[in-house]
């Protein structure tokens, strides 16, 4: 874990602590989740409690204090999607990885998430990973999309 | 190019940009919203480009990816200008044909035309798709035309005009209040408030700063309108903020804006960014703009997946680098609001329809909606209708021309059952109120609310109950904890809901839910609080019998609730293919290939994995 990218961006942000979700979000985007010495160096540089950079950390659901799995994936359980099956889609994901949702496979590989709506609802039942977005999945689709990421992990 | 530092070198640069377009060129434009996205319209953008090259003909034929278009149903959607032929379900191996056919030969390529399922009719035009004939598009019309990457698009085509016009025409501040209120403008978010006297008392309190919010944190699950119009037409939230800015704080105050966005919209982000530093370039944001005296920038803050967030001073505070933990409103935020000072905070949708109301007048804009209830409305209509998408229908239209003429029905030919409004503050509206016509007081009679557009469909397979369970849950996650009432009262209700879904439901439930209901409504601070109990009093109101049948049957009637339910192999259909075996994940499912197949109960896990993958529908749920 480099401080100095912490640095870089808390400076980005003229170290004004009103941008600390900002800045929060800028670490887990370099670093795949909030490291503990990420967040310290934060307080320091904003001059402010760790316990209100711990208490920002805890609030928004955007953020993991572990890190996270090459591949997160985040079923939408917005209501469009859940009324076409999400829950069934995220069971298979539970089932299929064995791993609960907020957890990361042991291989690293996988992390599964819930979010409440990516604003594709014609789309649903939507899974997000990474940047891409697949539509109308099923409980095939899971295996196959799982599958077809391990061996890209592979390559 | 030096920015404009006065209408007049807006107007001109409007006036030889209109020039030099061809109004005739050919365009193709792709929907590059979210949807169509998700659905694999990068690869068609690059393969379309890649055919113009091929062709040679780059300097007749244009690519376009343009914002969300509505008929997500159709996705990706391909529209080819000047004809304006519309093509659904356009895969990148289409390219070439629709390049070397249709732009250079003007020739229609039959099997990428939707076709009405209701007539069988081939549709060629946009313009006469059934799902578009029925709305009234103030907002989105212009998506499948614009460019929202390109600030020339929004130019050429009248932008920042209305913002001129009050600049040209020396409209005061106060009058341009007026004409909000006169408009009837409410705000698009979910309370319904009127914004031309939001925007008034906002002016008219004290401060050194007065601060103008566009709320894009569009948290209700199942609702992408405001993701959309800033995808689609970012300029026009703009140019909205613009005005808000000058209306309410010029000449007394110094004014500055801010957007909030949900940080699960990266592309709506991206295209607003591009938006704003293109409006700083052409001096249609900063200092003194356009010679105005009016100085205003806006910056974009990025949300963290907290719905509460939505809520005015959770947003605020949020904005301040705080938990979203929303304050008491004794003192109103356009008094009090932003560090303090007072703040104006409208939606997306409210914003977007500032410049529209400005440019077509006040009477027009009346004329359209119902009494209290002024202009049009952008639902998200998803869920188990046929037309899933992005509709923008005058206000006071039915539930019943909006789900069956706009959304062609419901999917498979299934029963409709409810439509839910509002988000998760709102509620489920039965099939025997169809003929309500849509407006903010309308839903609130019937316990629903308008929120900010939701619409999602539901058939004769959705549990009721379960749907009730599913806000609670959704809630009792997104509750930010302050108010015990809130936190614990949707948590117990939650607990209770559950319950009856598993079969454990006793009687008194209901009326304990009820209860329940009334607590955390009246001693909850913020609305997420306060309108928590509708989805779970709506469905006691609308579907008390489904309710009893859990209950007291330990039945669902909607064959969801898994506990309560079993799946078994139909001997007579059953034609031994071994797909249900080979997919069931809990080995619950035996037999040998060409012969009919088992489902140990004692194994099976109410996956539905069978029901799913089953060719010959063999599989039935009791």
């Amino acid at each position: 874990m480099e401080l100095e990218m912490v640095d870089r961006i808390v400076d980005r942000y003229d170290a004004r602590s009103s941008a600390l979700l900002a800045i929060l979000q800028d670490i887990q985007q370099e670093a795949n989740y909030l490291p503990q010495a990420a967040l310290r160096q934060v307080a320091r540089r904003l001059d402010i409690p760790l316990t209100r950079v711990v208490r920002m950390a805890t609030f928004y659901a955007a953020f993991s204090l572990k890190p996270r799995g090459r591949f997160v994936c985040n079923v939408c359980l917005g209501t469009a999607c859940h009324v076409r099956g999400a829950g069934r889609v995220l069971d298979q994901f539970q089932r299929t990885l064995g791993i609960g949702v907020g957890e990361t496979t042991d291989d690293g590989l996988f992390t599964l998430q819930t979010v409440n709506c990516v604003g594709a609802c014609a789309l649903g039942p939507v899974v997000v990973v990474g940047e891409q977005y697949h539509r109308e999945m099923n409980n095939r689709k899971v295996d196959r999309m799982l599958k077809s990421y391990r061996k890209q992990a592979g390559e | 190019m030096a920015p404009f530092s006065s209408t007049a070198e807006l107007h001109a640069y409007q006036q030889a940009l209109v020039e030099r377009r061809d109004p005739d060129r050919t365009v193709i434009a792709v929907c590059y919203g979210t949807g169509c996205k998700a659905s694999g319209a990068t690869e068609l953008i690059d393969a379309l480009k890649k055919a113009v090259q091929e062709a040679g003909c780059s300097d007749r034929v244009s690519v376009m990816p343009t914002g969300c278009h509505g008929f997500c149903e159709g996705a990706p959607l391909v529209v080819v200008h000047p004809r304006r032929i519309l093509y659904t379900k356009v895969k990148p191996r289409h390219a070439a044909d629709i390049v070397n056919k249709t732009a250079l030969a003007g020739e229609v390529i039959e099997p990428l035309l939707f076709v009405d399922p209701d007539t069988g009719n081939k549709v060629v035009h946009e313009g006469e798709l059934p799902f578009y004939a029925h709305q009234h598009r103030l907002l989105l019309g212009r998506h499948s035309t614009t460019n929202p990457e390109e600030i020339d698009d929004y130019l050429a085509n009248g932008g920042y005009g209305a913002w001129a016009r009050i600049l040209d025409e020396q409209i005061a501040p106060e009058a341009i209040i007026e004409l909000i209120k006169k408009s009837g403008l409410r705000g698009r978010g979910g309370g319904g408030f009127p914004a031309g006297r939001k925007w008034d008392s906002c002016r008219n309190a004290p401060g050194e700063v007065h601060y103008v919010i566009c709320n894009a944190d569009e948290g209700d699950p199942g609702a992408f309108m405001d993701e959309s119009v800033l995808e689609g037409n970012p300029h026009s939230v703009i140019e909205g903020m613009i005005i808000g800015a000058y209306a309410i704080g010029f000449p007394h105050s110094r004014t500055e804006g801010y957007v909030y966005i949900r940080h699960e919209y990266p592309l709506a982000r991206h295209r607003l960014a591009i938006a704003l530093d293109q409006a700083r370039e052409k001096g249609l944001l900063g200092d003194n703009i356009l010679g105005s005296g009016l100085s205003f920038d806006i910056t974009v803050n990025r949300g963290g997946g907290a719905f509460v967030c939505g809520e005015s001073t959770a947003l605020m505070a949020s904005i301040e680098g705080f938990p979203g933990e929303p304050r008491a409103k004794h003192i109103h935020t356009v008094v009090s609001g932003l560090y303090g000072m007072p703040t104006n905070l409208n939606n997306v949708e409210t914003w977007a329809n500032v410049p529209v109301i400005l440019n077509m007048g006040v009477q027009a804009y009346r004329a359209i909606g119902t009494e209290h209830s002024k202009g049009t409305k952008i639902f998200s209509l998803v869920g188990k209708v046929n037309n899933t998408g992005l509709v923008e229908v005058p206000m006071g239209m039915t539930l019943k021309d909006i789900i069956f003429q706009v959304g062609g029905g419901i999917r498979n030919g299934k029963r409709f059952k409810a439509v839910q409004t509002g988000g998760p503050s709102g509620g489920c509206i039965p099939a025997s109120l169809i003929d309500l016509p849509v407006d903010f007081d309308r839903l609130d009679e019937v316990g629903s609310m308008m929120g900010s557009g939701g619409m999602i469909v539901m058939d004769e397979t959705t549990c009721m109950v379960e749907v009730a369970r599913y806000f609670l849950n959704f809630l009792r996650s997104e509750s930010c904890g302050k108010c015990s009432t809130c936190r614990e009262g949707i948590a117990r209700m939650y607990d209770i809901v559950e319950g009856i879904t598993r079969g454990e439901g006793k009687p008194g439930d209901v009326e304990l839910l009820e209860e329940l209901a009334e607590v955390v409504r009246e001693a909850s601070l913020c609305a997420l609080g306060t309108t928590a109990p509708n989805p779970v009093l709506s469905t006691i109101r609308y579907f008390a019998e489904e309710y009893r049948a859990h209950i007291e049957e330990k039945r669902c009637p909607a064959k969801q609730c898994k506990a309560l339910i079993t799946y078994r192999i139909i001997e007579d259909r059953c034609t031994g293919c071994t797909a249900c075996a080979k997919i069931c994940p809990t080995d619950a499912i035996t037999g040998v290939k060409d012969q009919v197949h088992l489902i140990h109960q004692e194994k099976c896990i109410q996956c539905g994995s069978c029901y799913e993958v089953c060719p010959v529908d063999a599989i039935s749920v009791e």
